[in-house]
């Protein structure tokens, strides 16, 4: 490839109404794929890959890399430049407010604020067997540094594990009379996240407890934007700790009378 | 020869502890028997199949007996009489039992040694079947040699069985050498093992016979193509650990995850159960030369690479004995551990090469299961890579043998087949270059790499002594492995757990034990 000795023509001011991916100059537009062909490695393969690219809307595609991963199969590396843009000044994005509290400050709002335990109960529900996420928010130890909720004073946290059934996590809900639940969702595959998820917020409606809770969920496929859709308070992805979830849920309670 | 200078006298104590761990639980198992114990007996008396409600067999057989009879007496009695009685076969009476048309209970008692006259040549052939397949398999060695050096395994993990085999063939073509079929998530839960070719599963594919089956032909045909044997994985593991070492041992299965620890702490078994079911499993897959795999490198998904290393070793050391008690050789025990210590940590990558040259030095003859980073990927696919490629460094420099390859894509979706083709090319590339380092390189005496493996076995030693004090239940309800916590009749399945009685017999279990120990 080497280096481009084209001259370059792309427009040197920032459009912030127009938006395009940088690359090595304001609006070149350059971006990067990769994807693969459930056709044989050849001249034609190539050329569908390059189409394939031009619908995608990048011009000038250039196929970088192409091998073969089987007889019927094949894998390419593509560049090109895109023609589509973004309206960052119009973008509308739907986020939480961005906590600022360390554990000790959240420690202090919830003797200030709360002037009781607060009782959060989290589980990895449905079939999913993974306990990462729910782990790193929950376990005193926590994650990357950041402990968990066990480890707050005024918290009373209860992990419940993986592969929770809705209506056993609902059942003790009740039972320890909790005021949040932390629902982890790590499997994601066919949706299968979104009915589980969907399934909780009906058995929580039935029971008429709903209103009662703070009902949060997270994993690394989760945003704020899906969690509301499907009837949550909060969602949470990659990049969240544990305080982020305590200052979400300690806030809230205050906010919705629930303490 | 030691890179590390390891204190062997510390390892031959932990030895001896984890040796009287393991002989202590083994009273308990010898005392019991489960369920699913008793549906692998019906599955090796060649009972198979469905009802109408899509029961398996050999689960209403031990139902049935269990309702209406005395499991505690063992599946074999009842079938052996009722053969007896009724002149028919271990699958014609399961059929009439599913038909209502009999209840084997309730038959005159015949004559025990009369009864296990009639199961012999019953399980002969079954046994007959599984060292064919160890014959076949051995065939395989011999025409195509077996792999030196780290064995490449991959995951597929569609949910439909024929998309597998497309991804395992691909994968083998690639360069992949062993192929691990992930199990639709919650089977380990199942009571009960799904029955025919199936292709709808959450993260997984099922494990079924039928799939078995169609994934060892496939893998068959790559492999005479390629010239080289590829070895195929699943899960004895869960609540039907040995009814899966069963059907992998009838359908040439060369590697099964099988770890009563490993179900304990992520599944939620009872311990009880899965020790019982472990032991018949593990002398099955012993009895078919599958190598099995632990779960060592879960507990570092939960706690700390680095304060927690002694765990993993500790039970390492535990998973040993309980294999040698199994009759499962060394060569067969693929103790696993992990890639797991935080980036961020200086030196990290140091300490990571102490774990896993301890490991290859106090097993020398394990194929160590090696297990790449996960918990630190972050869906920066770039770095991610670069992760994997130190990980691969690790394996060729301590003589690592079944090397699981990371994926640039973990924590974002299950293997695209790109993926995997890319981990491969990054394993064989650094295997190929630095392909005799091992061999090239001694540790600094007293460095860094020698100081942290002698730290991880003292610690490793002393938790061996603490556990050896207080039994393996009591520790695991303290939570010492992966900092969970699991009461010993807490979890599922212990419902399911019987007392042996009086005359108690498994015909399979003894006459597999029996040519085990070249009797």
């Amino acid at each position: 490839m080497g280096y481009s000795l084209e001259e370059k023509k792309y427009s040197k001011i920032l459009d912030l109404t127009k938006v395009k991916p940088y690359g090595d100059t304001l609006n070149d537009g350059k971006v990067q794929i990769s994807f693969t062909l459930p056709v044989p490695l050849n001249e034609k393969g190539e050329a569908c890959a390059k189409e394939l690219a031009l619908k995608m809307g990048l011009t000038d595609p250039l196929v970088a890399h192409a091998k073969a991963l089987d007889d019927e199969f094949s894998f390419y590396i593509v560049y090109g430049n895109i023609i589509h843009t973004v309206n960052y000044q119009e973008m509308h994005v739907e986020t939480l407010e961005t906590n600022k509290l360390e554990m000790h400050e959240i420690e202090d709002y919830i003797k200030t604020h709360i002037k009781r335990e607060i009782i959060v109960l989290g589980a990895s529900t449905g079939s999913d067997a993974h306990t990462v996420g729910i782990d790193a928010i929950m376990n005193m130890k926590g994650y990357a540094g950041h402990y968990g909720l066990e480890r707050y004073q005024g918290i009373r946290a209860y992990n419940l594990g993986s592969q929770v059934e809705n209506e056993v996590f609902v059942q003790k809900a009740i039972e320890l009379n909790a005021d949040v639940l932390l629902v982890s969702q790590t499997v994601t595959q066919k949706d299968i996240h979104i009915n589980n998820l969907t399934n909780l917020i009906e058995i929580l409606e039935a029971e008429g407890i709903r209103k009662d809770l703070i009902v949060i969920c997270g994993g690394p496929r989760i945003s704020h934007e899906l969690a509301k859709e499907l009837g949550y308070d909060a969602g949470f992805g990659v990049k969240k700790f544990a305080e982020d979830v305590a200052y979400f849920f300690t806030t809230e309670l205050v906010k919705r009378n629930l303490v | 020869m030691s890179k590390l200078n390891l204190n062997w006298d510390i390892v031959k104590e932990a030895r001896i502890h984890a040796k009287n761990i393991a002989k202590d639980v083994q009273k308990f198992i010898d005392l019991h028997t489960t369920v699913s114990v008793e549906r692998t007996v019906c599955r090796l008396l060649g009972i198979d199949g469905i009802n109408d409600f899509d029961i398996p067999l050999p689960n209403v057989v031990v139902d049935h007996v269990k309702e209406n009879g005395n499991l505690g007496l063992g599946i074999c009695y009842y079938i052996g009489n009722a053969m007896l009685e009724t002149g028919l076969s271990p699958q014609e009476i399961a059929e009439k039992i599913a038909a209502l048309e009999i209840d084997i209970t309730k038959l005159p008692k015949n004559d025990i040694a009369n009864i296990k006259a009639v199961l012999q040549p019953v399980v002969g052939q079954s046994l007959a079947i599984i060292k064919a397949n160890r014959k076949k398999r051995q065939e395989y060695y011999v025409k195509y040699g077996k792999k030196v050096g780290p064995e490449i395994y991959v995951i597929v993990a569609t949910g439909n069985i024929y998309e597998d085999i497309t991804q395992a063939v691909a994968a083998s073509k690639q360069g992949a050498d062993i192929i691990a079929v992930i199990r639709s998530t919650g089977q380990s839960l199942l009571d009960f093992v799904p029955y025919g070719a199936t292709t709808e599963g959450f993260g997984g594919t099922y494990a079924t016979q039928k799939n078995f089956k169609l994934m060892r032909k496939a893998l068959d045909d790559v492999s005479e193509e390629l010239g080289r044997y590829i070895k195929l994985v699943n899960y004895a593991s869960g609540l039907c650990m040995p009814e899966i070492s069963a059907m992998g041992a009838l359908e040439r299965l060369d590697v099964m995850l099988n770890d009563s620890l490993y179900g304990i702490l992520f599944r939620d078994i009872n311990m009880k159960r899965t020790f019982v079911d472990q032991y018949f499993s593990r002398i099955i897959n012993s009895y078919a030369g599958i190598i099995i795999n632990t779960g060592e490198d879960n507990y570092l998904t939960t706690s700390d690479a680095i304060e927690e290393a002694h765990t993993v070793l500790s039970s390492q050391f535990i998973n040993e004995q309980f294999a040698l008690l199994a009759y499962l050789p060394e060569e067969l025990q693929g103790l696993g551990h992990a890639f797991e210590i935080n980036p961020e940590i200086e030196n990290g990558f140091l300490y990571e090469l102490a774990q896993a040259q301890m490991a290859r030095e106090i097993f020398p003859k394990a194929p160590l299961k090696y297990m790449p980073p996960t918990k630190f990927k972050t869906g920066n696919i770039f770095k991610g890579h670069i992760q994997d490629a130190l990980f691969n460094v690790i394996t060729i420099m301590t003589n690592q043998k079944i090397h699981l390859l990371g994926m640039l894509t973990e924590a974002i979706h299950t293997p695209f087949m790109s993926d995997r083709a890319l981990a491969i090319e990054n394993a064989s590339y650094i295997f190929k270059t630095m392909k005799d380092i091992s061999g090239e390189i001694t540790y600094k005496a007293d460095g860094i790499v020698q100081k942290r493996a002698s730290d991880v076995l003292v610690k490793a030693n002393n938790l061996l002594a603490e556990i050896e004090s207080i039994g393996m239940f009591e520790t695991l309800e303290k939570g010492v492995f992966a900092r969970i916590k699991r009461p010993a009749n807490g979890g599922k399945g212990l419902e399911n757990v019987f007392q042996k009685e009086q005359g108690y017999f498994n015909l399979v279990q003894e006459a597999m034990i029996a040519e085990l120990k070249g009797v």
